[in-house]
């Protein structure tokens, strides 16, 4: 049914059609809207039968996950930022031990300093955690993909991220199409579990393994990410049979056909880069867009066929590898090599900072004339960076580097944004 | 595309008020996208809430810089941001408020701008006769209806009726209803004027 609702609360009504039988979920912003919405529903009787557990951390919400999962019950939880690397260790476990568990991940940056707002430090931190990352570009995907990722998972049996953007997806009023349960139900089958804990036939999981077998299990968890690189676009046209629209697959261009230059991205930026898109073609620039759906596995030979035509791209994204530079752009460099295309980095977003549509025009523009630099960062306030560096230099003791740009800047804190 | 941008405070219901505009929008067969500045919400902080609606879909994910409309649904705020940055030459301002533009000290505005896109309304004071609460966001966006003619009274009506029922929407039924007629009375006057 097509209605005008909250991004969370639709994720919310998608993950109930998608019968899970456990919910474990410790709240943080900007998720917790999902898991409450899951809440209610277990509670009214509305969402059964399913366990709705409330978990003293995230550390406990991934936990019972490994426990709920092995046990042969679909498994669903929600977190964000620091409550991600505070369960970073049964992360890491779950797809080790090879269980199919969906997780909602609504993008946020990680601190200090502390921050609430959108960025995909957070989920990007996880990338060699052997899960699975597919990025919503709306609320309408992000429904969709966490209706594909309980078919994704429990096929390979290995655990998926599904990652929206935090705030700008999770609090968006938007149109979304809610699939009815007959629809759900055709296309996710019950869950078939690989390994189940069980005690009339008791068994272990979670040996430890030596050096002679731990990296055949390592391996297959590799190649279980490249069968996903074929099983996704799969799943990508089924759901379209059986709900009549696209979403997912690996990547999806726009306008793309004759581009010159290429705009790489993730996520809910990708709306306002269209929009500029076909701006700069009304003007007359060949620019296209590629957007990545999934970021794990990352989809090396799409992406390359997608930008082999052009003469330059430009990868923009909301995450910076310290001391490094794209985190994104590194894995899109990678798919091209060999084709001496020129290739550049625009770090924009961090933190929530708004990206502007002139802001990206400007960028845009300049990557055309490849004036840019490997690595810009977008809007940054290059006096506020001057003015802390020459501190810096100045005095030995120059403080707390957040509070003395805060204070720069004339704002007691972060209260006064907006 | 048109854009809205609401300013308040935290337990004034702004962000709820673009949710609805946004709702009322959707009943009318257009798209509507509608999000907070995502700040921590506190009680009394200035809270800022924006809505686009237009006949195609919405894509565009940044703040409403360049409003076509304004609603402030606290005049105390005048001493602490700048409410009108970057609203169109020919962009709509509704202000909570039972004083006028004048006795508000926004006098040089209205010589600016004219009065024909703008209106103050006591929202706050129909929010308590009409709901027992002073809480002004249902009739400011009947009163933003009547300014705009951009959505309608029913399908404002509609949206009251998903969010609230029962005694909490009859009275916000009539916030509105009453809010949108103040609106429209005025609006006439200032044609006359």
């Amino acid at each position: 049914m097509l209605k005008q609702t909250e991004g969370s609360k639709a994720v919310a009504e998608a993950i109930a059609l998608c019968r899970p039988e456990v919910i474990c979920a410790y709240p943080i912003s900007p998720q917790t809207h999902i898991v409450e919405a899951l809440g209610e529903m277990v509670k009214s009787g509305e969402l059964t039968p399913c366990e709705f557990i409330n978990v003293e951390s995230e550390f406990a919400a991934m936990s019972v996950a490994i426990g709920s999962s092995a046990a042969g019950a679909r498994s669903y939880t929600a977190t964000a930022s620091q409550g991600l690397l505070f369960m970073v260790e049964a992360v890491y476990n779950a797809s080790g031990l090879g269980l199919p568990i969906v997780m909602t991940v609504a993008n946020r940056a990680i601190g200090a300093p502390i921050n609430i707002w959108n960025d995909h430090s957070d989920s990007l931190s996880q990338r060699d955690s052997g899960w699975m990352q597919l990025f919503a570009e709306t609320n309408q995907e992000a429904v969709d993909l966490h209706i594909q990722a309980f078919r994704l998972a429990e096929e390979l049996s290995m655990p998926i991220m599904v990652c929206m953007d935090g705030f700008i997806l999770t609090h968006a009023f938007e149109r979304v199409d809610i699939p009815s349960q007959e629809q759900v139900d055709a296309y996710l089958p019950p869950f078939d579990p690989r390994q189940v804990l069980d005690p009339k036939e008791p068994m272990s999981i979670g040996a430890m393994v030596g050096p002679e077998a731990f990296m055949e299990v390592k391996y297959l968890a590799h190649a279980k990410q490249m069968q996903a690189l074929e099983l996704i676009p799969q799943l990508s046209a089924e759901f379209k049979q059986t709900f009549g629209r696209d979403s997912g697959g690996l990547v999806r261009t726009y306008r793309a056909e004759d581009a010159e230059t290429m705009i790489v991205a993730m996520g809910s930026v990708l709306g306002t880069i269209k929009d500029v898109v076909d701006d700069m073609r009304e003007q007359g620039h060949k620019i296209g867009v590629l957007g990545i759906v999934s970021y794990r596995p990352f989809p090396l030979k799409e992406v390359r066929a997608a930008l082999v035509n052009c003469k330059r791209f430009l990868v923009l994204e909301k995450s910076l590898a310290v001391g490094m530079g794209g985190i994104v752009a590194t894995d899109v460099r990678m798919a091209v090599t060999g084709t001496g295309l020129k290739g550049y980095t625009a770090i924009a977003g961090l933190g929530g900072r708004t990206i502007s549509k002139a802001s990206l025009q400007n960028l845009f523009l300049q990557a055309e004339q490849e004036h840019l630099e490997p690595v810009t960062f977008v809007d940054l306030d290059w006096d506020a960076v001057n003015k802390q560096l020459e501190r810096e230099r100045l005095n030995r003791r120059s403080g707390p580097i957040a509070e003395n740009i805060l204070h720069d800047k004339g704002m007691l804190s972060a209260a006064k944004f907006g | 595309m048109f854009q809205i941008r609401i300013h308040g405070r935290g337990g004034q219901g702004v962000v709820t008020a673009t949710e609805m505009l946004s709702v009322a929008a959707f009943e009318e067969g257009r798209h509507a996208q509608a999000f907070p500045s995502f700040g921590s919400e506190r009680t009394g902080a200035p809270v800022v809430a924006f809505c686009r609606i237009d006949d195609k879909e919405i894509r565009l994910r940044e703040p409403i810089m360049a409003p076509d409309a304004l609603i402030i649904q606290d005049p105390t705020l005048l001493h602490q941001i700048d409410v009108f940055a970057g609203l169109k030459p020919d962009g709509y301002v509704l202000f909570n408020s039972h004083h006028s533009f004048e006795a508000l000290g926004l006098g040089d505005l209205v010589k600016v701008r004219g009065l024909q896109r703008m209106c103050t309304l006591p929202a706050t004071e129909l929010g308590i006769k009409h709901i027992g609460r002073p809480i002004p966001n249902v009739p400011l966006i009947a009163g933003f209806a009547a300014l705009s003619g951009i959505i309608k009274l029913e399908s404002v009506i509609k949206a009251i009726n998903e969010k609230f029922s029962g005694k909490v929407a009859e009275g916000n039924i009539a916030a509105a209803t009453d809010a949108y007629n103040l609106v429209k009375e005025q609006m006439k006057e200032h044609a006359n004027a």
